[in-house]
C-alpha cells in the first residue's frame, strides 16, 4: 500500500491535466486589462485609511464601489471566541464585510461569480483590494457579463468570509451573529480568492485544500493553469515550483513532495484559504497568492489582472455548474493529477492487511473450536477447552461498548462541559477543555480492567483473539468510511495504525506492543505531525 | 431590478379600421412619443411610445424612428417590447370600431458603459443619431424630458436647448415635471436642421445610494445541499406612515416540494398573518403549486415570506441534457395599490401624453404597480448518467468471466474420441501431398 502510494507521484498512475468542461475549453479570450496604475493608486488610498481606522475603512469602500459602478452592500457579524486569542486577549470578534454586485446587463441575476479578497488584522492585503477595485472598474465597463459577478472584501479573514457566505445562504452553522444580506445575485457558480503580499509578484500559487479536506473540481484549477502558461506566469503549488521534465527521475520525486505536502494539508482539515468555506456550499473555489520572493523577474498587477480577467471571461461562458472534472483528485504538480481510482487501491493495500488479519484469527479460532468437542461443564478434572466464539460475543460487547463510549465522550463532554467548569471550577476555558480530554483518557485506561473477565473466562492463548478479530474489523471500517470523505487523512492513520494493531499480540513482549500501540494513535499522530509541520 | 423606476418610451400605434370603407382617417391619428428619464443612478431610461390609427403598419423613415438603431440599444441594461392592440369607440356612442395598436420599447441606457461614468447624456450619445425632422405622417411627435430635479431651487440640471414648454403631471405617485419638445413645431428643428438634447449636470451628484420605490422585492433561495431548502421572499414598504396590502402570487414548480405548514410571514420581527390565503396544491408532473396571499404590508417595513421545500429526484427522461445547470423558478408576481404622495387628478386620454396610459389611477389616492421578482436558479439532484454504461459493462464482464466458467466448470463434460482413420477428402489429400513430398495427414 505505502509503496503503491509512494509509486502515485510517477508517470504511469499521473496524468496531464486536461480541460474537461466543454464551455471552457475551446474559446480563449483577449486580455485587455490595463489598470495598473489605478490599482496601485488605491491600493494605496486603501492602506492609508486602513491606517488611519484601525479596521476596514467600510465608508471610503462604500464610495469607491459606488463611483466605479457597483450596487454596494454591507454586511456586520460578529462571533464570540471560544478560547480568548491569546495574541490580542479578546472573546468577542467583529467585522464588517463591504460588497459590490456587478449586475449582469440584460441578464435576469440568476448566477453569479465571486471575487473576494480577504483583509485580516494582521495582513491588510491592500494590494489586493486595489486590484480588485480596478477589475470592478475594468468590467462595469464591458457587455458582455452574462452572469452578475459580486466583488467581496471581508475582515478577519476566514470568520468574515464564513459569515458573508452563511448570510448569503441564510443558515446559521458556525452560530455567528449576522446582519442578513440585502443584496444577492443569485446561485454562485464559483469564486476566487485572491491575496498579493506586495505590488510585484515573482510567482502566484494556488490553493486548493478546503474544509475537512474538500476539494474544488478539478477544472478550476485546470482553467488558472491555462492561464499561467498564457501569460507566462510562474505558477506554484505548496509553494514548491513545477518541475519541467517527468522523463527523468528528479521530475517525480519533486512531484512526490508536492505530493506529500498536499496530502498533510489535506488531513488536517483546515482550509488553506478563504475558498475552503466555500466548498461546503457547492461553489467551487480556489485561492490565489501572489508571493515576492528573491528572484528577478517580477510581474506587476497588470499581468496578475489580465490573468484575473481571462479567468471570470472563461468563468462567464460556463453553462452549468462545474461537474465534468474530478471532485477527488492528488496533485503532485499543477499540470498532473491523480485520480481517486487510481490512489484509492492504496489506502485499500492497507485495510486488506487489516482484513487478512482478521481472516487469520478467524480461521484460528476455528480450529480451537473445532477440536475437542466436549460441552460445557464437563466432569474431567482438566478444564475444558470451550468454543471461544459462544462465550465470547456476548462478552466482547462490554469493551466495544466502554470503548465507544470513550469516543464519544470525547467528542461530545469537552465542548458541553466547557460551560459547566469554568462555573464551578476556577479554571480558564481553554484549560477546562484539556483537563477533560485528560480525565476521559485516564478513565480509559479502566479498560483493561473489563477485558480481563473476557479473558479469563476462556483459556488464556485463545480468549484475546475474538476481541481482536472484532477490533480490526472495527478499525477497517472506521478507516475505510475516513478515506472516503478525506482520503489524505485516512491513509495517514491507516499508515500509521495498521502495522500496530495488526502485530501487537499479548503474546510477545508487552512494553514494547504498549508504547507502540500508544506511539500510533491518532493523538500521538496528532501531535508527531505538529511537530512535523512547525519545524518544516 | 435597479430600484429606479425606468420610465419607458412607449411607443403606440393605433391601428385603423381594417378596411371599412370609410373615408381616409384624418392624419391626426398617429401619435408618437419618447420619453426621458434620468435615474438617480445616472442611467438614462427611453420611452418611444408610437400610436397609430391607421390601416395598415406603415414604414416609418422619419420621426422617432431614427433613433431606433440596434447597435447602441444593445449597450442597454434592461430593455422591453410590448405589443398592445385593443379596439376603441369611435365616437361618444360607440357606433363603430377601430382597433388600435400601440407598440412601446422601453430600454436603460447604462450610464458606465455609454457615458464612461459621467452623468451627462445627449441623444447623439444614446442613439447615435439626432432627430432631423418628424415623421409626415405623425398627428403629434413630441420628446417629453424629465427635469423634476431642475425646478428645485438648486437648479443642478440643465437641458439644451431649453424647452419652450413643461409639462407638469402627477407619475408613479410624486410629481414631476416634463420639458416638451414638439417635433411638428418649427422652430424647434428649423435652427440647427437637428434636435439633439443634451443634460448636463451642474453640480456633480455625489456618489450615495439611490432612493428605493415605496415597494420592492427580492427572492432568494437559502440553505444548501441537494435535499431541501427554503423560499424566501423580502417585501419591502419603505412608504414613512401607510401601510397597505399586496397580492403575492407564486407559482412554483411540482419538482419543488413545498410543506406549506413551514409557511411563515415575519414583519418587524412579528408574525404577520394574511388576510387572503389560497393553495392549489401540486401534481407530479402534471400542475405546479400555486400560492396566492393578500399580505397587508405595514409602513416602513420589511416583510419577509419563506417556505421550506424539498427537492425531488426526477425520472431519469425527465432531465434536461444540462441538468447541472439548474432549473428555473419562475418569479413571484405582486400587485399593490400603491398610496401616492399626490393626488393624481383624473385623465382625458386623448388630451394627455401617451405615457400616462402607463400609470393607470383608479382614484387619486394611489397607483396601480405590477411588480415580477428575480426567477431563480435551483439545482436538483443529478443521477451520474454514465452509470449504465457501466452497469452494462461490469454484468456483462461479470456474466461472461465469473458465470461463464462457472457454468463450464460445472457443466462441461469430457469423453473420449477414437479418431476417424478415413475418409475420402483425408485420402485424397494425402494422395497430393505424397505426391508434393509432405508427411501425410
Amino acid at each position: 500500500g505505502i509503496a503503491w502510494f509512494l509509486a502515485l507521484a510517477f508517470p504511469p498512475l499521473t496524468q496531464r491535466t486536461y480541460m474537461s468542461e466543454n464551455a471552457m475549453g475551446s474559446t480563449m479570450v483577449e486580455e485587455q486589462f490595463a489598470g495598473g496604475d489605478r490599482a496601485r493608486g488605491l491600493a494605496r488610498d486603501f492602506a492609508a485609511h486602513r491606517r488611519k481606522s484601525g479596521a476596514l475603512p467600510v465608508a471610503w469602500l462604500e464610495r469607491t464601489m459606488r463611483s466605479v459602478g457597483l450596487e454596494v452592500y454591507t454586511q456586520s457579524f460578529s462571533r464570540r471566541l471560544p478560547f480568548p486569542d491569546e495574541t490580542h486577549e479578546r472573546y468577542m470578534v467583529s467585522g464588517t464585510n463591504v460588497y459590490g454586485i456587478l449586475r449582469a446587463p440584460r441578464a435576469a441575476s440568476t448566477e453569479s461569480l465571486v471575487l473576494t479578497v480577504p483583509c485580516g488584522p494582521d495582513s491588510t492585503n491592500s494590494q489586493a483590494v486595489g486590484l480588485l477595485l480596478a477589475l470592478a472598474a475594468h468590467f462595469r465597463g464591458q457587455i458582455y457579463w452574462a452572469k452578475d459577478i459580486i466583488f467581496l472584501v471581508t475582515e478577519q479573514d476566514l470568520l468574515g468570509t464564513e459569515a458573508w457566505l452563511e448570510a448569503y445562504h441564510d443558515v446559521n452553522v458556525t452560530g455567528m451573529q449576522s446582519s442578513p444580506l440585502q443584496g444577492r445575485a443569485g446561485a454562485i457558480q464559483a469564486a476566487v480568492a485572491l491575496e498579493l503580499s506586495s505590488d510585484v509578484v515573482t510567482s502566484l500559487d494556488v490553493a486548493v485544500e478546503g474544509l475537512n479536506g474538500q476539494l474544488p473540481n478539478l477544472d478550476l484549477l485546470n482553467l488558472f493553469q491555462t492561464f499561467c502558461q498564457k501569460g507566462g506566469l510562474l505558477c506554484t503549488l505548496q509553494g514548491k515550483l513545477q518541475p519541467q521534465d517527468w522523463t527523468s527521475v528528479d521530475g517525480p520525486l519533486q512531484g512526490l513532495q508536492t505530493l506529500l505536502l498536499m496530502v498533510l494539508q489535506q488531513a488536517s482539515g483546515r482550509p488553506h484559504g478563504p475558498h475552503g468555506l466555500f466548498l461546503r456550499y457547492r461553489v467551487e473555489a480556489l485561492t490565489i497568492r501572489g508571493i515576492n520572493s528573491f528572484r528577478q523577474y517580477k510581474y506587476d498587477l497588470v499581468a496578475v489582472g489580465k490573468a484575473l480577467e481571462g479567468a471570470f471571461r472563461k468563468l462567464n461562458h460556463l453553462l452549468e455548474r462545474l461537474h465534468q472534472s474530478y471532485f477527488f483528485y492528488l496533485l503532485p504538480a499543477l499540470a498532473r493529477f491523480v485520480s481517486i481510482g487510481l490512489y484509492m487501491p492504496a489506502a485499500g493495500f492497507l485495510l486488506l492487511v487489516l482484513g487478512l488479519k482478521a481472516l487469520e484469527l478467524w480461521m484460528q479460532l476455528h480450529e480451537a473450536g473445532v477440536g475437542p468437542e466436549e460441552p460445557r461443564g464437563a466432569s474431567g478434572p482438566s478444564p475444558p477447552v470451550l468454543p471461544a466464539q459462544s462465550v465470547g460475543l456476548a462478552s466482547l460487547v462490554a469493551p466495544l461498548l466502554i470503548s465507544q463510549a470513550m469516543g464519544l465522550a470525547l467528542y461530545i463532554l469537552p465542548v458541553l462541559g466547557q460551560h459547566v467548569a469554568t462555573q464551578h471550577f476556577p479554571v480558564a476555558e481553554a484549560e477546562a477543555v484539556v483537563l477533560t480530554l485528560l480525565a476521559i483518557y485516564a478513565a480509559g485506561l479502566a479498560l483493561p480492567h473489563s477485558t480481563q473477565r473476557v479473558v479469563s473466562a476462556q483459556a488464556p492463548d485463545r480468549g484475546w483473539m475474538a476481541l481482536k478479530l472484532v477490533a480490526l474489523i472495527y478499525l477497517a471500517l472506521q478507516l475505510a468510511c475516513i478515506t472516503l470523505t478525506n482520503f489524505s487523512l485516512g491513509f495517514l492513520l491507516a499508515a500509521t495504525m495498521v502495522p500496530a494493531a495488526a502485530l501487537t499480540t499479548p503474546c510477545g513482549p508487552r512494553p514494547l506492543y504498549a508504547a507502540l500501540l500508544v506511539l500510533t494513535s491518532p493523538a500521538a499522530t496528532l501531535l508527531g505531525s505538529l511537530f512535523l509541520w512547525r519545524g518544516a | 431590478m435597479a430600484a429606479a423606476l425606468p420610465l419607458a418610451v412607449l411607443g403606440l400605434l393605433l391601428l385603423g379600421p381594417g378596411g371599412r370603407g370609410h373615408a381616409e382617417p384624418p392624419r391626426d391619428t398617429l401619435r408618437e412619443e419618447l420619453v426621458i428619464t434620468p435615474l438617480p443612478s445616472g442611467d438614462v431610461a427611453a420611452t418611444f411610445q408610437f400610436r397609430t390609427r391607421w390601416d395598415s403598419d406603415l414604414q416609418r423613415e422619419e420621426g422617432l424612428s431614427v433613433l431606433l438603431k440596434a447597435d447602441r440599444l444593445f449597450h442597454t441594461s434592461y430593455h422591453s417590447q410590448a405589443v398592445h392592440i385593443r379596439p376603441v369607440c369611435r365616437n361618444a356612442r360607440c357606433t363603430s370600431i377601430s382597433w388600435e395598436l400601440r407598440q412601446t420599447l422601453s430600454v436603460v441606457y447604462d450610464a458606465f458603459v455609454t457615458g464612461q461614468g459621467k452623468k451627462d447624456w445627449s441623444l447623439f450619445r444614446m442613439f447615435s443619431r439626432t432627430l432631423t425632422e418628424p415623421c409626415p405622417l405623425a398627428s403629434e411627435s413630441r420628446v417629453y424630458v424629465d427635469i423634476t430635479g431642475h425646478n428645485q431651487d438648486n437648479e443642478t440640471l440643465e437641458v439644451n436647448p431649453p424647452p419652450t414648454t413643461t409639462y407638469q403631471d402627477v407619475t408613479l405617485g410624486t410629481r414631476k415635471t416634463y420639458a416638451v419638445y414638439d417635433l411638428l413645431d418649427a422652430a424647434v428643428i428649423n435652427n440647427s436642421r437637428n434636435l439633439n438634447l443634451q443634460l448636463k449636470w451642474r453640480s456633480p451628484p455625489e456618489h450615495e445610494a439611490p432612493p428605493a420605490p415605496f415597494l420592492h422585492a427580492q427572492r432568494y433561495v437559502s440553505g444548501y445541499g441537494l435535499q431541501s431548502g427554503e423560499l424566501n421572499t423580502l417585501l419591502y414598504n419603505t412608504h414613512p406612515y401607510r401601510a397597505f396590502p399586496v397580492l403575492l402570487l407564486d407559482t412554483v414548480p411540482w419538482y419543488l416540494r413545498l410543506y406549506v405548514h413551514t409557511l411563515t410571514i415575519t414583519s418587524k420581527g412579528k408574525e404577520n398573518k394574511p388576510s387572503y390565503v389560497h393553495y392549489q396544491p401540486a401534481q407530479d408532473r402534471l400542475q405546479p403549486h400555486l400560492l396566492e396571499m393578500l399580505i397587508q404590508l405595514p409602513a416602513n417595513s420589511a416583510t419577509k415570506v419563506s417556505i421550506q421545500f424539498e427537492r425531488a429526484l426526477l425520472k431519469w427522461t425527465e432531465y434536461t441534457p444540462d441538468p447541472n445547470h439548474g432549473f428555473y423558478v419562475s418569479p413571484s408576481v405582486l400587485s399593490a395599490l400603491v398610496p401616492s404622495m399626490v393626488a393624481a387628478k383624473p385623465v382625458d386620454w386623448e388630451e394627455s401624453p401617451l405615457f400616462r396610459s402607463l400609470y393607470p389611477v383608479s382614484d387619486s389616492s394611489s397607483y396601480f404597480v405590477r411588480l415580477y421578482t428575480e426567477p431563480l436558479l435551483v439545482n436538483l439532484p443529478t443521477p451520474d448518467f454514465s452509470m449504465p454504461y457501466n452497469v452494462i459493462c461490469l454484468t456483462c464482464t461479470v456474466v461472461a468471466v465469473c458465470y461463464g466458467s462457472f457454468y463450464n466448470l460445472l457443466t462441461r463434460t469430457f469423453h473420449i474420441e477414437e479418431p476417424s482413420t478415413g475418409g475420402l477428402a483425408k485420402r485424397l489429400a494425402n494422395l497430393i501431398r505424397r505426391a508434393r513430398g509432405v508427411p501425410p495427414l
